[in-house]
């Protein structure tokens, strides 16, 4: 109640009222969710990319189906269905063990899966893509030149691709981090929570709300420089184009 | 097993029943975020709204959608003139503010869509429009507009797959829309799986609908064209 009075400067800095420490510790924790999230999709949507283009019909179409349900269902909803499910799964599965139940999974988990399961669905086209556009004369040359599987994937299929999917990678990367705010609903002190936490405790909305905001915004724009660089980097190795 | 049937029958129709609120909002958000979208994009031609256009642009691209709801439905109540102006029934509504955070945050990713379609037009056309003596607005209609809607459209269809998936959001700030009421259900019943997979069944539909209707409008346009 008394914060009502307090200066803005006061409630954002570092002092015994201030939320400053917090709210930074909170953009990093929203990071370390992005980053989690976007390694999951990597792994798991490369697996997916395999997938699509395998020779096994079921194998191409599953993942064809995987795709489409998680690019066609809101992020919201994946969060909370693992969020809400999983301790119930986790409690069958220890069943199945003959284990007593576990209890909830930690919500850093829960959060960092159902935003890189969504993720990955988005990684795999990006991937998809990237292949598509090595011609397949290319792979032919690598293979009637000798080249065993490795070796075609790291000196002519992995260059190509990357600087191809790097782009659109970026923009991946710009939803996990905007994603990361809806694991907020599961308690995990990240940017939004701790952002709601002091907008609630000291009736200063708008305040807080702006400055996880501005925080936002430093944590998209950081990175998309950094992507901008990687990327000018990029074309100068792939020939200075 | 009646019993599960039962009870899917009714979780469903009660699902089924928030389906109006959903698809409202993302009617008139996508109808907004449109309008505003085109506007930015003028604007950007302009020497005063450029700056202006890029700013919107750059912070509701640049946060999360979920903050900027939070941000109109509770931030703005506890502005002052907000508060005791003329405009606190509109946003003491949460529809409303679902509905205006939308609009801005979506007319940010449309804008950029269409500020692509817009360069993708070779410069020639524009100047040998102007060469032929056409006014601004006979050259926007005559060459430019139909040109943009064919290069936008798959990435304004993208837009707008998102924006339906994004009304999702409006369930943190009590509207009572299709993930709403999944919540409410789960909150009494506690099946989580069984609710969830109906809601997202519902979204499902809704986006492949709109891919559907989308590719075919698509398919019309190229044939055209004569390609």
């Amino acid at each position: 109640m008394m914060d009502a009075d307090l200066s803005p400067l006061v409630l954002l800095g570092g002092g015994p009222d201030g939320w400053g420490p917090a709210l930074l510790a909170a953009a990093m924790l929203t990071l370390a969710v992005a980053a989690a999230a976007m390694a999951i999709g990597t792994v798991l949507g490369a697996a997916l990319t395999a997938a699509l283009m395998s020779r096994r019909r079921w194998l191409a179409r599953a993942a064809a189906t995987y795709g489409l349900i998680l690019r066609g269902v809101p992020e919201l909803l994946v969060v909370l269905l693992l969020y809400f499910g999983a301790p119930g799964l986790l409690a069958s599965v220890a069943a199945l063990m003959g284990s007593p139940a576990p209890g909830s999974p930690p919500a850093f988990l829960t959060g960092c899966l159902a935003i890189g399961l969504v993720s990955a669905a988005y990684q795999a086209e990006v991937f998809r893509g990237g292949l598509l556009a090595v011609p397949p004369g290319q792979i032919e040359a690598a293979i009637a030149a000798g080249m065993g599987p490795f070796t075609r994937l790291r000196r002519i299929i992995a260059p190509q691709v990357l600087h191809r999917v790097l782009p659109p990678l970026g923009n991946i990367w710009q939803f996990n981090l905007k994603d990361s705010a809806l694991v907020s609903i599961t308690g995990l002190a990240e940017l939004m929570r701790v952002s709601l936490v002091a907008a609630g405790s000291t009736r200063r909305p708008f305040l807080f709300f702006a400055a996880a905001m501005v925080l936002y915004l430093v944590l998209t724009s950081a990175s998309s420089a950094l992507f901008r660089l990687v990327e000018t980097r990029g074309q100068r190795w792939a020939g200075g184009r | 097993m009646n019993e599960e049937i039962a009870f899917l029958t009714v979780t469903g129709l009660a699902i089924v029943r928030a389906l109006p609120v959903t698809v409202v909002l993302a009617l008139t958000s996508a109808l907004g975020a449109s309008a505003v979208a085109v506007a930015l994009v003028a604007a950007q031609a302009t020497r005063v709204g450029r700056p202006l256009a890029q700013v919107w642009i750059f912070v509701f691209r640049g946060t999360p959608l979920l903050l900027q709801m939070f941000m109109v439905y509770y931030g703005l109540a506890a502005v002052g003139p907000i508060r005791h102006g003329l405009l606190w029934p509109l946003f003491r509504d949460p529809l409303f503010c679902a509905f205006a955070a939308m609009t801005c945050c979506c007319s940010a990713y449309i804008a950029e869509v269409l500020r692509a379609a817009w360069q993708a037009i070779p410069p020639g056309q524009v100047e040998a429009a102007q060469a032929c003596g056409m006014s601004r607005w006979t050259r926007v209609r005559r060459v430019i507009a139909p040109q943009m809607l064919r290069l936008a459209l798959p990435a304004y269809g993208n837009e707008l797959v998102m924006l339906i998936k994004s009304t999702s959001l409006a369930s943190t700030i009590t509207v009572l829309d299709v993930t709403g009421v999944a919540q409410t259900l789960i909150a009494h019943s506690y099946r989580t799986l069984e609710v969830f997979c109906l809601a997202a069944a519902v979204y499902l539909g809704l986006t492949a609908g709109l891919t559907a209707l989308l590719r075919r409008i698509e398919r019309n346009l190229e044939r055209g064209t004569g390609r």
